[in-house]
């Protein structure tokens, strides 16, 4: 087991695409690292550029303090999972988790111990004789795990292993691996574009887009304080409401941001916590709020300066919760950050026109709203959010 | 597979509509019994008209030299008595037919083993190893799959001339082993080149170096092609009359020569090609049966996704 260090690491490539750009990481011994973020963001590459499977164009790759740049993928002693198995097909599962074994000469009696402990371990051991083809979608994803895992490597190189499973097979693996490297304590990079997936596996997450890391931090960080918008768009599920708005203080000493004709009263310990809010008095700045932060007035009590009213648009009940899509008067925010995200989740860019944006809350199951409603929100101001409109960075303290 | 084979029964059924209301009137009912019924009968018909050269041929070689000339072989169909093993008992005490029988395997055998061997392997380069100039050396070998052979006869046999391996079995395998190898090369290079990336890749970080990726994982997998190879390659060679013609002298030529020598220009020694042609037929059905059990559908599946 070892840690893995990149240092200014760069891909190009030969049509001129930089894939991935200056990337600095250290995973510490046993880590558990989800890179994360949208197609075409490196962060396939980048775990390519670990394996050896991708040539370095600059930069360092580091395993357990060795730099490893020219050395062969075979000889770097770590193991992959493809995301599309990529099990040896003219072998049975014994022979396909062996594979790596029998090529390092190990001693028979040696492999055969730790391909039925891997296959035990991983629930496998009723299908040692059956070839790949005969398996269930999450058969193939636990043997490609068991070919990693019985290599006993320094490091576990994850591509989007789940992502060809249905929904429930997907949670079922997704506490497995959890599971699994909790227990062997090997340090693991792990590669998907589902924020879900990267906040409930990693130690740290680390958000990549256009080959540039955006943020790298505890799952919570990045859901609490998101560097800029793109880490606060792409964290959280749904994604967090983003809106223009304006700042103003009043003769009190006290803060508010204007959405649309609406207004929001900040609380009073929020510019303590972002003194570089004040120097943008009057200015425009992008308002973030988490559906998580809002509340249908009528069950929380409405509050005065931390309530936006509107009219329901959408009702979906979720069982748990009841998402409500609500319009509020306000430009929405068209940066080079939310045009990225909105490619990425398939969705058009500012869809209700330059006026007004669409809002999602995500409100207790209590709540009696029923689509084209008049409504009142209650928003949780402390835990508002903001950025800068011109560079998208969070608002904290300069 | 299945889901191209399994509607097909699904619409038979409904066509012969036995448990639907009444769609279609009995008269195209008839109509379709007997489109089936007919297309069956023609096909069966173009099938036997297919076989009667072959069939013509092993009753030749089961009827006696007399029988023979005086009238044909379906004279059999009223007079079965004549058949006899007499022609087959001749030939294997037959030295000539003998040693050109073997010449033809001592030829065959490493002709084809050098092209799929030599072609496995530079299909597994063109295709999986990166190296300059890859591209130029596939469009080389891609033009020379047009080159007709007879081109190269003469050449060759002026170098062979030069090299003093005129006539020699060697001789004649080399010019097959280098003839063979352009299709052998496209061929396997193709099929290789659509075993998904992330197979080799997982063998690479497995630890496997370039010439255990392609034992164990690209040879096992590309199996059908090489299968495939492996009995054209066999069958060209075996069945080969010009080239063996050009460069095998009398002492390494192969069943083939041998036969054409037999020919006569007035009447045929027909008892002796017939038999001759049937033998020299069994080696390459043979060959085809024990290779097209690798011929199965879906190597690669359960492979990836």
């Amino acid at each position: 087991m070892a840690g893995i260090a990149l240092t200014q690491l760069d891909k190009r490539y030969g049509d001129g695409t930089h894939a991935v750009e200056g990337l600095d990481l250290e995973i510490s011994d046993g880590e558990f690292l989800v890179l994360v973020g949208p197609s075409g963001c490196g962060k396939t590459t980048a775990l390519r550029m670990i394996a050896g499977l991708e040539e370095i164009s600059s930069g360092k790759v580091e395993i357990g303090g060795t730099v490893v740049n020219d050395l062969p993928a075979r000889d770097r002693d770590v193991a992959m999972v493809f995301q599309s198995y990529a099990l040896y097909p003219h072998l049975n599962v014994y022979d396909n988790i062996s594979f790596g074994l029998t090529l390092r000469k190990l001693d028979k009696g040696e492999i055969d111990r730790r391909v039925r402990e891997v296959a035990r371990v991983l629930d496998l051991h009723e299908h040692l004789e059956r070839k790949p083809k005969n398996l269930s979608g999450g058969q193939r994803q636990r043997v490609a795990m068991g070919r990693a895992i019985v290599r006993e490597p320094q490091a576990f190189l994850m591509d989007e292993p789940l992502s060809n499973l249905d929904a429930k097979l997907r949670m079922q693996m997704r506490a497995e691996i959890a599971r699994i490297q909790r227990d062997l304590n090997v340090t693991t990079v792990y590669v998907t574009h589902d924020q879900t997936e990267a906040m409930t596996l990693g130690d740290r997450v680390a958000v990549m887009k256009r080959g540039v890391l955006q943020q790298v931090g505890p799952p919570q960080e990045l859901y609490d304080r998101p560097v800029n918008l793109f880490v606060a768009g792409f964290i959280g599920s749904p994604g967090m409401n983003l809106v223009s708005a304006t700042l103003r203080s009043t003769e009190y000493g006290q803060y508010s941001v204007e959405v649309g004709d609406q207004r929001l009263v900040l609380p009073d310990g929020l510019l303590a916590r972002r003194p570089a809010l004040a120097a943008y008095d009057g200015r425009e700045i992008v308002l973030g709020i988490r559906p998580e932060d809002m509340e249908d007035a009528a069950l929380d009590g409405a509050v005065e300066g931390a309530v936006l009213g509107s009219s329901a648009d959408l009702v979906e009940a979720m069982g748990s919760d009841v998402m409500v899509h609500f319009p509020v008067e306000a430009r929405p925010v068209v940066t080079d950050d939310t045009v990225e995200l909105a490619r990425d989740a398939g969705e058009p860019v500012g869809s209700r026109g330059v006026g007004s944006t669409v809002l999602v809350g995500r409100f207790s199951p209590r709540t009696r709203i029923f689509e084209g409603q008049q409504i009142e929100v209650r928003v949780d101001t402390a835990r508002l959010q903001f950025f800068d409109h011109q560079t998208g960075t969070a608002i904290w303290n300069r | 597979m299945t889901l191209v084979a399994d509607p097909v029964p699904e619409r038979a059924t409904r066509d012969t509509g036995t448990g639907g209301p009444p769609p279609r009137g009995i008269v195209s009912r008839v109509a379709g019994w007997l489109g089936s019924r007919l297309l069956r009968g023609a096909l069966v018909v173009i099938a036997l008209f297919w076989l009667m050269p072959v069939l013509g041929l092993l009753v030749a070689s089961l009827r006696s030299e007399t029988s023979n000339r005086a009238d044909g072989w379906w004279t059999i169909f009223t007079a079965p008595a004549q058949l006899t093993l007499d022609n087959y008992r001749d030939i294997v005490s037959n030295d000539t037919i003998l040693d050109s029988l073997w010449n033809t395997v001592l030829i065959s055998v490493p002709a084809t083993v050098l092209v799929v061997v030599i072609s496995a392997a530079a299909a597994y380069a063109l295709a999986w190893i990166d190296f300059r100039g890859r591209d130029w050396v596939m469009v080389t070998v891609v033009s020379m799959l047009v080159m007709p052979i007879q081109v190269a006869l003469i050449p060759i046999a002026r170098l062979y001339g030069a090299l003093d391996m005129f006539g020699s079995i060697a001789g004649v395998v080399l010019f097959h082993v280098a003839l063979g190898l352009p299709f052998g090369v496209f061929l396997l290079r193709n099929f290789f080149v659509g075993i998904p990336r992330d197979l080799i890749e997982a063998a690479r970080m497995d630890g496997a170096r370039e010439w255990l990726i392609f034992r164990r994982v690209v040879v096992p997998v590309g199996l059908p092609a090489i299968a495939s190879l492996t009995i054209f390659q066999f069958l060209w060679v075996w069945n080969d009359l010009l080239v063996a013609l050009v460069f095998a002298d009398p002492e390494s030529q192969p069943i083939t020569v041998a036969l054409q020598s037999q020919l006569r220009q007035f009447g045929s020694n027909i008892d002796l090609l017939a038999t001759g042609s049937f033998l020299s037929m069994l080696v390459p059905l043979a060959v085809f049966f024990a290779f097209q059990r690798y011929f199965v559908q879906g190597v690669l599946a359960g492979s990836t996704k």
